[in-house]
């Protein structure tokens, strides 16, 4: 204690108390904020903050808020997490065109590090799922036949057992999965975005969703034997067609064969006018 | 109708022979009519008419002859041909060859058939009445006379003994097929009512099969299909024990009531955490019904639109169904898993005829 006391007019003195405060300051923030969410996302830099924050401005904050904190025509990206806004973005949903409850897959207009810069600034306001890393979405290894069992218990009824997507309630509808990245069908799970349900780590796990785009990877890569495929229903259009039409050329030969000849009918007008 | 010719009265007939009542009437040519003349009015379109349908006879000949040579002379799957991928390809070669010489041989015949009838017959309409129905009342009185006469032969009412025991003999036989619809299965009893859940049963994912904590369906729009524990290969339990389990934002739940004992009562004491729990089959014809917008609450049956509010007990809000979906009451288990609190309080599917 002596020491410290005959050092205090030392020159480095005053820095050392300066950074014993912010340290001090640090550790009491960290003890009350708590774990949770705001922890577990990661440090970002925060030139990216700021660059993805003037981005926030001009393209997102006109629905929701200056701030992010939502008004009557957009909701709160609090929380939201980079993966949603990594998903909005890239799928082209966000921006969005007009207002409504569904928005469509579009060329988005951003390049990758601005969409990056912006899911920093949003995974800056607090917490949110994080965007998985290309390890955590690659398909090496899954278990494609356990992915085709959870795609039938949790996506199917939606998108269609092939993901060819399906109609929801009011004119919504559960778009196709054709042109979905890993990445996105990840983060979709993960935020559930627009009505789609979440499916967090805790119900699917991050092993049970890389089976399931294995699947939906695997199953688009095969040989799609409709010519109108309905969702790789197969050939039923073909047979559709087959079945009206082979029936219809039928009715006409069996017509063609009954008809009177016109000819006959002619000479004989007198007896052929009763049927 | 004319007269029909006379019976021949011949030697009396035993049951079980052809009557000796005349087998058709004849219907008699009007004289009036006028022969019609088998000469086509022209002869040179019939002449062409005739070249083109031999050609069509001679085609289907051909055809049949290419059949019976294709049979013959193409090997498949013998000795003589290579084992392997070639004994398919022998195969397939060999069933082009046969179909296409037997469409060609009958559409040849039939095509050369249907332009003889409509190019070369002529197009004259011919009426073949029908006789009535009913017998000559002299044919219904011999029947008559031969069936009383018969019985009297075979002594079938003087000897009641034989008479009851044929009858005896024949009534096992024509209860037999009754019997046989038990094979049918058994009676659904109670099953309909009943599901496996019960109290402290475990609810797991169906695929990855691992219990639940509250904390593992913390954000608000999760949802998750659950079977009970154990039960994964079961498939007439899993059959009717499907649930979905839904997390609800705090506020958003609105307290369902259930129609439990001729009371309404709450149940929102089944929930835990925020988490309700339904069963996934549909009340109208029991497809799986997991279409749940997190976004409306809505819970839609994907096969007739069958919409229910998963926020307000469940209720139908649209389509078809005529009752929510059952809510399955929950609890958590002594190491805080989710778990049933029983059974379902009502039969979950489609209505049945004894629901009541």
């Amino acid at each position: 204690m002596s020491s410290i006391i005959s050092r205090r007019r030392h020159p480095a003195a005053g820095y050392a108390a300066v950074a014993g405060g912010l340290v001090a300051a640090g550790v009491l923030y960290s003890a009350f904020s708590g774990g949770g969410a705001s922890a577990a996302a990661p440090a970002q830099d925060s030139t990216q903050i700021a660059q993805g924050h003037a981005l926030f401005e001009s393209s997102c904050s006109s629905c929701h808020g200056l701030d992010a904190q939502g008004t009557s025509q957009a909701p709160s990206l609090i929380g939201a997490g980079a993966a949603a806004v990594d998903f909005q973005m890239s799928t082209g949903r966000m921006p969005a065109k007009d207002l409504g409850a569904e928005n469509d897959r579009k060329p988005t207009s951003f390049t990758p590090q601005q969409i990056s810069d912006i899911a920093a600034y949003v995974a800056s306001l607090g917490g949110g799922p994080a965007v998985p890393a290309q390890s955590e979405v690659s398909t090496e290894g899954a278990n494609t036949a356990l992915g085709s069992e959870l795609f039938s218990t949790n996506c199917a009824q939606c998108h269609g057992f092939a993901g060819a997507g399906g109609a929801l309630t009011y004119g919504k509808s559960a778009p196709s999965l054709n042109a979905s990245t890993p990445t996105q069908i990840y983060e979709a799970m993960l935020t559930g975005p627009e009505a789609m349900p979440v499916f967090g780590d805790g119900t699917i796990t991050p092993a049970e969703k890389r089976d399931i785009i294995a699947y939906i990877v695997d199953t688009r890569n095969e040989t799609n034997p409709g010519g109108l495929s309905l969702g790789r229903t197969g050939t039923v259009t073909e047979g559709l067609l087959g079945w009206v039409g082979g029936l219809g050329f039928l009715v006409l030969i069996a017509m063609w064969l009954t008809a009177k000849r016109r000819d006959h009918a002619k000479g004989e007008s007198e007896s052929s006018t009763h049927e | 109708m004319s007269e029909t010719p006379e019976e021949p009265t011949g030697p009396r007939r035993v049951i079980g022979t052809p009557s000796p009542a005349p087998k058709a009437v004849d219907v008699p040519v009007e004289p009036s009519q006028p022969a019609f003349s088998a000469e086509p009015e022209n002869p040179k379109r019939a002449k062409r008419a005739e070249r083109i349908v031999a050609a069509l006879f001679v085609l289907a000949f051909l055809a049949g002859c290419g059949f019976i040579a294709a049979f013959v002379g193409l090997e498949i799957g013998s000795s003589t041909t290579p084992k392997g991928a070639n004994a398919v390809v022998a195969a397939m070669r060999s069933n082009y060859a046969l179909g296409t010489c037997l469409s060609i041989a009958l559409l040849a015949l039939g095509a050369g058939s249907i332009i003889w009838v409509r190019h070369l017959t002529p197009n004259i309409e011919i009426a073949e009445e029908r006789h009535e129905l009913a017998s000559e009342p002299k044919d219904r009185k011999s029947f008559k006379r031969d069936f009383a006469e018969g019985a009297a032969i075979s002594q079938v009412t003087k000897r009641p003994i034989i008479r009851r025991t044929m009858l005896l003999a024949t009534a096992p036989l024509a209860l037999a097929p009754l019997v046989l619809l038990r094979d049918l299965g058994p009676l659904p009893q109670t099953d309909l009512r009943h599901t496996v859940w019960k109290k402290g049963l475990r609810a797991v994912t169906l695929g990855g099969l691992r219990p639940l904590r509250p904390a593992d369906i913390s954000t608000p729009g999760s949802l998750i299909t659950v079977i009970p524990e154990g039960y994964q290969d079961d498939q007439d339990a899993l059959a009717k024990a499907g649930v979905i389990l839904i997390k609800f934002a705090p506020g958003e739940l609105h307290i369902p009531t259930n129609f439990n004992g001729g009371t309404m009562v709450s149940t929102m004491n089944w929930t835990v955490d925020n988490i309700v729990a339904y069963s996934k089959i549909c009340t109208h014809v029991g497809c799986p019904v997991a279409l749940y917008e997190q976004t409306t609450h809505h819970i839609l049956c994907p096969c007739h639109q069958s919409t229910f509010d998963a926020a307000n007990g469940a209720n139908v809000i649209f389509g078809p169904a005529a009752r929510a979906l059952p809510q399955l009451p929950l609890m958590l288990d002594s190491e805080g898993y989710i778990a049933a609190a029983s059974d379902f309080v009502e039969p979950v599917g489609p209505s049945f005829w004894e629901r009541g």
